[in-house]
């Protein structure tokens, strides 16, 4: 039958198995971590070519009988429906499985976009909450404090991020440290992290209670954080950065927050990364991977536009 | 932060401080340093209740306004947003470090001990060369 047709639906389900399968392994890899920029660009490209992949399944399984890519066949059926004369291979299944393709694309893009407008609700709440309680503190240039006895650093992204400090992390904190953290926050700022977790977190609210979309929230958090560190130690050295990270996470917290487990590996895998030896990813490697992310990206979008 | 900015938190400085219900004629007499003209206390209270932060009532002729939560409390929620207290983890703010649970804290702090006993025996090796 149409052969040609199946062949596009063959090479999207291949696409998207691999980067299902890698997702697994790569969550436990420890080399990402020897190069945080390279390894978030891999995860970047894997969520990017699954989410492309599993749609183009189901729409060049659905427009099949046009022999032509999964664009130009969907011009073509629009403008058949449009004509009111379908061919006879477009049947009711054909049809079901371009509505689920389209349907997942709308969940996942309206998922994220959802993701967006609450998180910059949050971040408006949170700034006009800040602007009326919390104050400058010249031990803290370049941050806000908050009074509060309990230890906490954040920066709230945006166009004008801001970074902002507790008094207990005043506190707890030597004047290194203070200034370890201040550069790793201003790090997260400055390259605007906030934005490459979003999308993830978008993907785990739109496919709840899959584990591995978990996974890839968590690694890719940890590679982002492993970024600000390495940010951190072009002007500081690792081991007030290191005591920070330390002091906080066994300063303990309010009441143990649902969810956190782990927390405390995270810290300790940062804290060893800072104070073991420095041993960066070989470029030729690393350029290995971002070929390997390339390839990942260009083969469903050039599935998609292809004409067979 | 902008000028309105800091109109707003002084004016409600001014309705922690006082704990009672204030007329725009008590803040503004509270405020009198800053030579305010009066209308720009009606303006910033008038911000600030839409923006939900103080409620006001008819009071005779006034309106009188109370703060509608107090300075802690709002501390307080913006702490809980920062340790990711208020539910799971989401992307609005980005934190230095993860909040730890109790269990977990002592491994922590078994971490931080042998940190700094390496980081004094350092100390102490390079003071005697």
């Amino acid at each position: 039958m149409n052969g040609a047709g199946m062949v596009f639906a063959w090479h999207f389900v291949a696409v998207a198995a691999i980067s299902m399968l890698v997702v697994w392994p790569l969550a436990r890899a420890r080399w990402p971590w020897r190069a945080p920029g390279t390894g978030i660009l891999l995860w970047q490209a894997l969520g990017l070519s699954w989410g492309l992949s599993v749609i183009g399944t189901a729409l060049a399984i659905g427009l099949a009988p046009y022999h032509v890519g999964v664009l130009p066949g969907l011009a073509r059926l629009g403008a058949d429906l449009t004509a009111g004369r379908l061919p006879a291979q477009i049947d009711l299944l054909r049809l079901a499985a371009v509505a689920a393709g389209l349907g997942l694309a709308a969940r996942l893009l309206g998922v994220l976009a959802a993701s967006v407008v609450d998180v910059v609700g949050a971040r408006k709440r949170h700034r006009r909450l800040l602007a009326l309680v919390a104050h400058d503190d010249p031990d803290a240039p370049g941050a806000l404090v908050l009074d509060h006895p309990a230890a906490a650093a954040w920066c709230v992204p945006g166009i004008r991020a801001q970074i902002v400090v507790s008094a207990g992390a005043l506190r707890l904190l030597d004047r290194s440290q203070l200034a370890a953290l201040l550069s790793h926050e201003q790090a997260h700022a400055r390259e605007h992290h906030d934005l490459v977790v979003l999308p993830f977190v978008a993907l785990r609210r739109a496919l709840p209670g899959i584990g591995l979309v978990g996974d890839a929230v968590a690694a890719v958090s940890l590679l982002v954080e492993m970024c600000a560190d390495d940010w951190a130690l072009r002007q500081h050295t690792a081991r007030p950065l290191a005591a920070a990270l330390l002091r906080f996470g066994s300063e303990g917290s309010l009441a143990p927050p649902r969810g956190a487990l782990g927390a405390a590996e995270e810290v300790t895998s940062r804290v060893l990364r800072l104070t073991g030896p420095r041993r960066r990813l070989p470029v030729p490697v690393r350029a290995l991977v971002v070929a390997a992310a390339a390839v990942l990206v260009a083969t469903p979008v050039s599935l998609f536009a292809l004409p067979s | 932060m902008n000028r309105l900015g800091e109109l707003e938190r002084a004016v409600m400085e001014v309705l922690w401080e006082r704990g009672a219900p204030a007329t725009a004629r008590d803040v503004s007499r509270a405020l009198r340093a800053r030579d305010l003209a009066y209308t720009t206390v009606m303006t910033v209270l008038d911000r600030l209740t839409k923006k939900g932060f103080v409620q006001r009532e008819r009071m005779g002729r006034a309106w009188s306004y109370v703060p509608a939560a107090s300075r802690e409390a709002y501390i307080a929620r913006l702490m809980l947003d920062a340790l990711e207290l208020t539910g799971d983890r989401d992307a609005a703010l980005v934190r230095f470090a993860r909040s730890v649970s109790n269990p977990e804290a002592e491994v922590l702090r078994d971490a931080l001990a042998q940190l700094e006993a390496s980081r004094r025996s350092a100390k102490g090796g390079s003071g005697r060369a």
